[in-house]
């Protein structure tokens, strides 16, 4: 099986060729060794982060926003985003402030992208 | 009249970087001008991440990414305006200032940094016919009512350009619960990061529409409906392919431009290509002491660019009121060959390069497996594989010292791969 994506790791977005022959994936047109690793998680377990906002009473802005802090599967985006709509905060927040733990299980936190 | 050794126009990205770049260069008497609230600029707005994958070896946020030079700036005790607009400056230097607790200031830099940035086009620079309803937004607009006035902007959206701004925010409606229908781009290319087409457009199943405009817009008090056309290879719509979509919202991302009013009236000159000031290595202008970069010098899709490139200005500007900033010496000139849109700098005075030198530049078209060719006069210096180059995406080559003792005209062009 050979497959062509591209990859989203970081904005160089390199153009990856994957064969998958057996269990055993090779992948070309990698510049650095983490596109080898989207290459077999996306055709596997694929993963995203999350980036969004959380409602803040008190802050200078209406929204603060958040994201996961580690990639979470792709198929529990929405149900994702419900949870995080449902939840409000109180300024002073700091960036890196734990907003939601453990978020639907994945063992991955929403965290604070700012001061606020 | 309040003097400063270095005062920097605009606190975004750019104007952070350099302000901290100059103070780590020995510049003590610093000023930032910014006109919104807060530092931090657009980055503020871009609440996805994907930023500083160079600079910082890990994918933060825009307000992270903000975060960490606001930090540093404050750390440093450099001085900063908010809530402050600059109404003039002109080329002895002197800027006129105003806000509300301190009315109108007159200011003078011994160097300035023009770090303004760029805004977006509008419906009207593109020439959209049809009603005037509610519903048309730039889509950086929209991106601020959502993501930090916590407004939804609308409920049905088709959105114009496929700039890296309209991808992204066809991702974030979505996520925010609203259908978008399509991206229609008027080129056969997208202008965005291919990335972003993966994860924001793919991801959602959002059909990209390429050679696709907007060619009318219908509704009374709010957006009814767009109507959709396929374009010929001069961009002119084609009549009978034209396709009604009904909807409440049409975003906008059809390009943005350096915002350089202040540049023009200080009598600063202009690159018709990149709508920035033309600059040289040391990111000055024409005029001395004047130093520019960002996205008002040329709209960069990097954030990580825009810091390098104002680190660089930074580092200048504070050379340049040390009097360590050569004017004399060998003069190389840029200029974009075939393939090749712009380049910036400009031109380079060698004596200035300390060990090397980044060169930024977009190709013209969407190209595979081609070489990017620098020569100075007659003789080849370099040449550079590619794979892929496509308009959205900004190419940079380094330079040593030694690649140019050449003499001649710096030209950088793509050539059809040498096997």
């Amino acid at each position: 099986m050979k497959k062509e994506m591209i990859c989203i790791v970081c904005p160089m977005g390199c153009h990856l060729e994957v064969n998958k022959q057996g269990e055993e994936y090779t992948v070309e047109g990698n510049k650095c060794k983490r596109g080898q690793e989207y290459a077999v998680k996306e055709l596997t377990a694929p993963t995203r982060v999350v980036t969004t906002t959380v409602k803040i009473k008190n802050g200078n802005l209406n929204r603060l926003p958040v994201k996961t802090k580690e990639a979470i599967p792709k198929d529990k985006i929405f149900e994702c985003m419900k949870l995080i709509d449902s939840i409000e905060v109180t300024a002073p927040i700091h960036v890196g402030d734990v907003i939601i733990k453990d978020i639907l299980g994945t063992g991955v936190d929403l965290v604070a992208a700012r001061d606020m | 009249m309040l003097k400063y050794d270095v005062v920097v126009i605009g606190g975004g990205p750019a104007g952070l970087a350099a302000a901290i770049e100059a103070k780590e260069n020995g510049v003590d008497s610093i000023l930032v001008i910014e006109r919104d609230r807060e530092l931090g600029g657009i980055l503020q707005q871009c609440i996805h991440n994907g930023f500083g994958l160079h600079i910082f070896k890990e994918e933060l946020t825009g307000p992270e990414y903000a975060q960490r030079f606001i930090h540093k700036l404050k750390d440093m005790n450099i001085e900063y305006k908010l809530d402050t607009m600059v109404l003039d400056v002109n080329e002895e230097k002197i800027i006129h200032v105003i806000n509300e607790k301190d009315g109108l200031m007159v200011l003078q830099g011994k160097a300035i940094v023009l770090a303004m940035g760029c805004r977006e086009r509008t419906r009207g620079a593109v020439n959209i016919g049809g009603t005037r309803p509610a519903g048309v937004f730039t889509a950086g607009t929209a991106q601020r009512f959502v993501n930090m006035e916590g407004y939804m902007v609308g409920k049905k959206v088709v959105i114009l350009g496929s700039g890296d701004i309209g991808l992204i925010m066809a991702r974030r409606l979505t996520l925010e619960g609203a259908e978008v229908l399509a991206v229609a781009e008027l080129m056969p290319y997208s202008g965005g990061l291919t990335r972003n087409i993966v994860q924001c457009l793919d991801d959602y199943n959002i059909p990209l529409l390429l050679s696709h405009t907007v060619i009318d817009i219908k509704g009374k008090d709010r957006v009814e409906e767009v109507v959709i056309a396929k374009v010929d290879e001069k961009r002119r719509p084609i009549p009978g392919t034209e396709k009604n979509f009904e909807c409440d919202t049409l975003l906008l991302s059809v390009g943005l431009i350096p915002e350089n009013e202040l540049s023009k009236n200080a009598g600063i000159k202009i690159d018709p290509i990149t709508s920035g000031p033309i600059v040289n290595e040391a990111m000055e202008t024409n005029i001395e002491g004047i130093f520019a970069c960002g996205n008002v010098v040329h709209v960069h899709d990097l954030v990580d660019f825009v810091t390098g490139e104002s680190k660089r200005a930074g580092k200048n500007a504070a050379k340049y009121i040390k009097n360590q900033l050569k004017k004399q010496g060998k003069i190389i000139d840029t200029n974009p060959g075939q393939g090749i849109r712009y380049i910036v700098p400009h031109e380079i005075r060698l004596e200035n390069i300390e060990e090397k030198l980044d060169l930024f530049m977009r190709v013209d078209g969407v190209y595979k497996n081609m070489d990017m060719v620098v020569s100075i006069g007659n003789k080849e210096i370099k040449r550079i594989k590619k794979k892929h180059l496509a308009p959205g995406e900004m190419e940079s080559i380094t330079l040593s010292k030694s690649d140019l003792s050449q003499d001649g005209v710096l030209t950088i062009s793509l050539k059809k791969e040498e096997l």
